[in-house]
């Protein structure tokens, strides 16, 4: 993708599921690629089972930390409930990714969903599989991250 | 000591940024309550290694670090925008007492109110108290700002406040260190100076000459060489920013030529007369109030600002370019998302139920069991700020016809109980209403609202090392209230309705304490307790 371009990427769903934690991964592996990153979120009341949502925007350089509407390349949705309430962030030419796309049975563990959800996202970033991992492994205990990386290979693979 | 580790660069938050700042300049003492978006800031500094201490509250919080600032040592207190209400009265005679070593005190806002009562612009106390203010507008000016503050307040013995914003704390970007270089610190220890700081009328009215001096003179220094680039480009647009609203503008406006102010008070006067001047029209675009906007047009420096609907919640690319066209056509409106509420099997519901079927008037506080204002419960009537819950019971109690006095709760957490409950409980006693009154402390152990940190009746300290623990009932006992019942609301659920209606029907005081740790901080909590963290 052209360095010379901002892309926006908003990761939603509710508090509980993981959309920090996967916003945290995101960033970390665009981070180690060598773009400028900024990710920004809401914490607080956001925590308490309502919506949550994230942005990460990533180029050769970034300004404002928040995604405007109606102006995310990719928006990554945890909870299919979600869905609705954050589509106005996406183009109209941007890509949605949700839950269906990584099919339940395939998925050892369902906390692991935010992170099979960025495999289908890295099907479209060219980003090294070996920066995702390392990112994984610095966001996540070590306990977690054979899961993990299992669930981030099933959403890469299509 | 300053400890500034090897060059590196990070993606790291506005709060981690500071934090690091905070160890590198070496201070002695961190402090604050916690309250999003500014929590992170100590929690970090002592995983750093540093300093770092929950106090009571936000006074009690600027109190301890005017102390070790009195005493040579840097100091930082940290607290969100609502915190320096709390914390106003020790601030603005600090100003005139002025201090040694470095104090720094971080305003964390909320504009748009992620997470707050309401959406003060904090940018006023620095005008208001008479101390300098510097704002950054990403996690690499936090960093330097946060080191520029310990030296600008050492070198003008002043407070300085670094004021921050959600999106600022809670934002990811790149910091390079080593950045701004880290002041070397002075030497602590107790140099007596009677009239600089004991504030008895004849000592603070030549301090408040003294503040007025120094802050001219910090005018003057921030016109010649204060933090405040012009980023050129073409003279038909010149906007002057600051804070997070420069990242906006330089995506909204990429041709319009730019002031950025760093240290946005005391005011860059010449610089902003000089900057409007080069350029045909000169507009400010700021979140929240229009604070540099007044200050240009009261210098007499010809500015536009911003229609007045942009006033409310955050900026953003979007508005700020509406902003700039100056288009006023209504906003599209974004659905709504799940509102948050009270976690499932939560101990504060059985008590909200209760309050609920009972038709209760709940005055309420804040925290997570503020959401007891949401249905299934709606059971709450008032929430206003810290400890008000108490007052405002105890105001209704004093003036409704009894037969609704006798309805009046008050609800209160724990950690909200010791911020700025305990006096309330005081005026209970000192002042009680005819019909006695009814407070309710919901005790869950933790200060769950913000992720669960410590505070002074959890008997642990920021770090989780074990220390004394305020008991609430024995506090109860020594004031003199006689009706004081503890119970357990997930195994005494069934009993609720009835201590409160015996509570109720007594026009007595009573203290209901509904103890059960929240369920986000038990597993912690029974590991902490099992092996205590002994004091260093």
């Amino acid at each position: 993708m052209p360095r010379s371009e901002t892309t926006n990427v908003v990761i939603a769903g509710l508090g509980g599921q993981g959309v920090l934690k996967a916003s945290d991964i995101l960033s970390g592996a665009l981070f180690r690629a060598g773009f400028d990153v900024k990710k920004s979120e809401i914490h607080g009341m956001s925590q308490r089972g309502g919506s949550v949502s994230s942005d990460v925007r990533f180029g050769s350089k970034v300004y404002s930390p928040m995604v405007p509407p109606g102006q995310a390349d990719y928006l990554v949705v945890l909870a299919p409930s979600q869905v609705e309430v954050a589509r106005p962030m996406l183009k109209p030419s941007g890509l949605l990714i949700d839950p269906g796309m990584v099919p339940e049975g395939r998925l050892g563990n369902k906390k692991s969903l935010n992170v099979a959800l960025l495999g289908v996202l890295a099907r479209h970033l060219d980003l090294a599989d070996n920066l995702w991992h390392a990112a994984i492994r610095a966001a996540l205990p070590e306990k977690l991250h054979a899961a993990n990386l299992q669930a981030f290979a099933i959403g890469k693979t299509p | 000591m300053s400890q500034q580790a090897a060059p590196s660069r990070r993606l790291v938050s506005g709060n981690e940024a500071v934090a690091l700042a905070a160890l590198h300049a070496g201070v002695k003492l961190g402090a604050g309550y916690p309250g999003t978006p500014s929590t992170e800031i100590l929690e970090t500094l002592d995983g750093l290694g540093g300093p770092a201490e929950w106090a009571p509250n936000e006074k009690v919080a600027f109190e301890v670090g005017l102390g070790a600032a009195f005493a040579g040592a840097r100091a930082l207190v940290t607290m969100k925008h609502v915190g320096l209400n709390v914390a106003a009265d020790p601030l603005f005679t600090a100003a005139y007492t002025g201090v040694v070593g470095g104090l720094v005190v971080v305003s964390a806002d909320d504009p748009g109110m992620a997470s707050s009562q309401n959406e003060q612009d904090n940018r006023r106390f620095a005008v208001a108290a008479g101390v300098p203010m510097l704002e950054p507008s990403d996690s690499q000016e936090a960093y330097d700002f946060a080191l520029r503050a310990f030296e600008l307040s050492e070198r003008w013995q002043l407070p300085v406040l670094l004021r921050m914003t959600t999106r600022v704390c809670h934002s990811a970007t790149a910091l390079e260190t080593p950045g701004y270089p880290v002041p070397a610190a002075k030497p602590v220890g107790f140099v007596r100076d009677v009239p600089g700081r004991v504030m008895i009328p004849a000592y603070a009215r030549p301090a408040h000459r003294r503040l007025r001096a120094k802050l001219a003179e910090i005018a003057a220094w921030n016109d010649r060489e204060g933090p405040n680039p012009t980023i050129d480009g073409d003279a038909g647009l010149g906007i002057i920013t600051s804070g997070i609203s420069f990242q906006h503008v330089r995506e909204a406006a990429p041709e319009a030529r730019v002031l950025k102010l760093g240290l946005s008070y005391p005011f860059a006067a010449e610089t902003m007369r000089r900057f409007a001047a080069s350029v045909a029209r000169c507009l400010v675009v700021e979140e929240g109030d229009p604070f540099l906007y007044e200050a240009a047009r009261t210098l007499g420096i010809a500015v536009d600002g911003k229609p007045e609907m942009y006033r409310f919640g955050e900026l953003d690319v979007e508005r700020v370019s509406r902003i700039v066209a100056g288009d006023t056509s209504p906003e599209p409106a974004l659905p709504a998302g799940k509102p948050p509420e009270l976690c499932p099997g939560c101990p504060h519901r059985n008590v909200f139920e209760a309050l609920r079927d009972l038709d209760c008037i709940v005055t309420g506080d804040i925290g997570c069991y503020t959401l007891g204002v949401l249905p299934p419960f709606s059971a709450m009537d008032t929430c206003v700020c810290m400890g008000a819950a108490i007052g405002v019971g105890l105001g209704l109690r004093h003036t409704l016809p009894p037969v609704e006095a006798r309805r009046v709760v008050s609800v209160i957490g724990d950690s909200t109980f010791v911020h700025s409950g305990i006096t309330g409980m005081v005026e209970m006693v000192y002042n009680p209403p005819p019909t006695g009154h009814v407070l309710v402390i919901l005790d869950n152990a933790t200060t769950a609202m913000t992720g669960l940190q410590e505070h002074p009746g959890t008997g642990r300290r920021l770090n989780h090392e074990a220390t004394s623990k305020v008991s609430f009932e024995a506090l109860a006992d020594a004031l003199g209230i006689k009706n004081v019942r503890v119970f357990d609301p997930i195994v005494e659920s069934d009993k609720i309705p009835e201590i409160l209606r015996e509570a109720l029907g007594k026009d007595e005081l009573s203290l209901i304490i509904a103890r059960r740790p929240c369920l986000l901080a038990a597993g912690a909590i029974k590991v902490r307790e099992k092996q205590p963290r002994a004091p260093k």
